[in-house]
C-alpha cells in the first residue's frame, strides 16, 4: 500500500512542480464551453438545452489533453523500465499513476463545473447529478485514456493517433452521462444511467491497468 | 501459404458463383416489398454488408488475441488483413444505409442505432488500422494494435447497448428499425445467398492479404540480411 | 419478374437510390479485392527480383 501511496505521490509532485497540465486542461475545458453561445447565440432555452451535452464533451476533450503524458516523461527518461522491473507489480504502477493523473486533471474540472453549469444556464435541478456523474466519469475517462497511452508510446504522431483510439471508447460514457443529468432535469429517474456509468467503472477498474500494463511491456521490449 | 495456394481457387469461384446467385435474386427473381417498395433490393447489400462489418471485427480481434498469447505469426497476418475489408464493410454500410434513408425518411443521415453503432466501428477499424502503422517496427504495430483489438471488442457491446440506449433516450419521430419489419421467406433468399458471398469474398481476399503481407515479411528479412551482408 | 427491362431498370422509381447501391457496393469491394492483389503482386516481384540479385552475387557470370 505504501508503495502504491508513494507512486501516487510522486506523480503528484512531478505535476504541481510542472504545474501546466491542470491549468490547461482546465482552461481548455472552460474555453470550450465558452464558445458555445458564441456559436449557437445566448439565447438561454437553447443553452440550458445543450448545456449537460457541450459540459460532459468539453470535458471528456479537456481530460484526453494530458493523456499523452501519462507515460512519456517516465518513458523517455527511463524511470518506466526501472517501474516495471522493481517489485510492485505494473499493473498497480498504472493504477497509481492513473490516480494521480485523475486527481491532477478529472478533479479540477469537477471544480471548473459549477461555474460552467452557470454560464451555459444549466437548469438547478440537474447540477447535483452532473457533479455526480462527472465524479464516475471521469475516472473512468482516465482509465481508458491510460490504456490509449500505453499503446502510442513510441508511435509517430501519437498525440493525434490517441485521440482516434480513445473517442470511440468514450462513447458510452459521454451516452449514459449526459442521459443522466437529461433525465433528472426532465424529471426522469436517472438511476439506471448512474448503475450503468458504476459499472462501467467497475469493470475499467481492474481491466484498464492490466491492458495498459501490457501495452507498457511491449513499449519496452 | 501452401494452404492459401490451395484455398483460393475455390475461394474465388465460390464468391464468384454466390455473387452472382444473389445479385440475380436480390435484383431480379425477389418481389418488392409491399410497404418500402423496390428499395428493399437495398437491404440485400446494406444487411449483410453489416453482419461482415462485425464478423470481420471479431475474427480480427480474436485472431489478434491468438497471434498475442499464443504469438502464432499466421493470426497476427490474419488480424492485418481482415481489418481493411471490414473497413470496406463499414463504408458499405454505412452508404447503403444513407440511400436507403433518402427514400424512406427524407434524410440522407439519420443517427439510428444501426447505423450510428456502425460509424464508430469505422472509428474502430480506423484506429486499429492506423495504430499497427504507426510503428517502425511492424512486429510491435501488431502487437499494439492486438490489445487495441480485444480492448475494443469488449467494448463492441457496450458500445452497442449505449447506443440503442441513446436512440430511445431522444425518442426519434418515428422509431423504425432499420431491417424493416419481419423478413419475409422470400427475402431470405437473396438475403443469405449475398451473405455467403460476402463470406467467400472475405475469405478470398483474406487470403490473398495474407499471402501478400507474408511475402512481405520475406522481402523485409531478406533485405535485412543483405543490407548487414550476410547473403 | 414480370414487365419489360425498362421497368426493372426503373426500380419502381427509386432507380436513383438502388442502382447507386449496388455500384459502390461494387466499386468499393472490387476496390479493395484489387488493391489486394496488386500488393499481392507487387510482393512476389520484390521477393522475386530479390532472389534472383542474391543468386546473381553467389554465382557471378558463371565462376563458383
Amino acid at each position: 500500500m505504501t508503495g502504491f501511496a508513494a507512486i501516487v505521490r510522486r506523480d503528484l509532485r512531478l505535476a504541481l512542480r510542472q504545474g501546466s497540465d491542470s491549468t490547461m486542461v482546465v482552461m481548455f475545458f472552460v474555453l470550450t464551453c465558452v464558445l458555445f453561445p458564441f456559436g449557437v447565440g445566448p439565447e438561454p432555452n437553447i443553452l440550458a438545452r445543450i448545456a449537460p451535452g457541450v459540459i460532459w464533451v468539453a470535458a471528456l476533450l479537456a481530460s484526453m489533453l494530458a493523456l499523452e503524458r501519462l507515460f512519456l516523461a517516465d518513458y523517455e527518461d527511463g524511470s518506466l523500465e526501472l517501474l516495471a522491473t522493481a517489485p510492485p507489480p505494473l499493473e498497480f504502477v498504472v493504477a497509481a499513476k492513473i490516480l494521480a493523473h485523475w486527481l491532477t486533471t478529472g478533479l479540477p474540472l469537477l471544480i471548473a463545473t459549477p461555474l460552467l453549469a452557470i454560464l451555459l444556464n444549466l437548469p438547478s435541478e440537474g447540477f447535483q447529478v452532473l457533479i455526480a456523474t462527472l465524479l464516475l466519469g471521469t475516472p473512468t475517462l482516465s482509465l481508458i485514456g491510460a490504456i490509449g497511452a500505453a499503446l502510442i508510446l513510441g508511435a509517430r504522431r501519437g498525440g493525434v493517433l490517441l485521440s482516434l483510439l480513445v473517442l470511440p471508447l468514450y462513447i458510452p460514457v459521454l451516452i449514459f452521462g449526459v442521459g443522466a443529468v437529461d433525465a433528472v432535469i426532465g424529471g426522469f429517474p436517472a438511476r439506471t444511467h448512474v448503475l450503468v456509468l458504476s459499472g462501467i467503472l467497475a469493470v475499467a477498474l481492474p481491466l484498464a491497468p492490466f491492458a495498459a500494463a501490457a501495452a507498457l511491456r511491449q513499449a519496452l521490449e | 501459404m501452401k494452404l492459401s495456394r490451395m484455398l483460393l481457387p475455390w475461394a474465388g469461384g465460390l464468391t464468384l458463383l454466390l455473387g452472382i446467385a444473389g445479385l440475380w435474386f436480390a435484383l431480379f427473381d425477389s418481389p418488392p416489398d409491399y410497404q418500402q417498395g423496390e428499395t428493399v433490393r437495398i437491404m440485400y447489400v446494406h444487411v449483410p454488408a453489416a453482419w461482415m462489418s462485425l464478423f470481420c471485427y471479431v475474427v480480427m480481434a480474436i485472431s489478434a488475441g491468438v497471434g498475442l498469447i499464443w504469438k502464432h505469426p499466421v493470426a497476427d497476418v490474419a488480424a492485418k488483413g481482415s481489418a481493411p475489408i471490414g473497413a470496406a464493410f463499414t463504408i458499405v454500410t454505412l452508404i447503403s444505409g444513407a440511400f436507403w434513408g433518402k427514400p424512406m425518411w427524407g434524410k440522407w443521415w439519420v443517427w439510428d442505432a444501426r447505423l450510428t453503432a456502425e460509424l464508430v466501428l469505422l472509428f474502430l477499424y480506423l484506429g486499429y488500422i492506423a495504430l499497427i502503422h504507426a510503428f517502425d517496427d511492424p512486429k510491435r504495430g501488431l502487437k499494439a494494435g492486438a490489445v487495441l483489438a480485444l480492448v475494443g471488442l469488449i467494448n463492441v457491446p457496450i458500445i452497442k447497448f449505449s447506443v440503442d440506449w441513446w436512440t430511445t433516450m431522444h425518442q426519434p419521430a418515428s422509431v423504425v428499425k432499420m431491417g424493416g419489419p419481419a423478413i419475409d421467406a422470400s427475402m431470405m433468399v437473396p438475403l443469405l445467398l449475398m451473405a455467403f458471398a460476402f463470406k467467400a469474398y472475405y475469405i478470398y481476399v483474406l487470403l490473398l492479404r495474407m499471402r501478400a503481407e507474408v511475402t512481405a515479411g520475406k522481402v523485409r528479412a531478406l533485405r535485412l540480411r543483405q543490407a548487414h551482408g550476410a547473403v | 419478374m414480370q414487365g419489360s427491362i425498362g421497368e426493372w431498370l426503373d426500380m419502381g422509381g427509386y432507380a436513383a437510390y438502388v442502382w447507386p447501391v449496388y455500384g459502390i457496393a461494387f466499386a468499393v469491394l472490387i476496390g479493395a479485392f484489387i488493391h489486394s492483389l496488386r500488393s499481392l503482386r507487387g510482393e512476389e516481384a520484390a521477393l522475386d527480383n530479390l532472389l534472383r540479385t542474391i543468386q546473381l552475387e553467389r554465382e557471378p557470370d558463371g565462376e563458383a
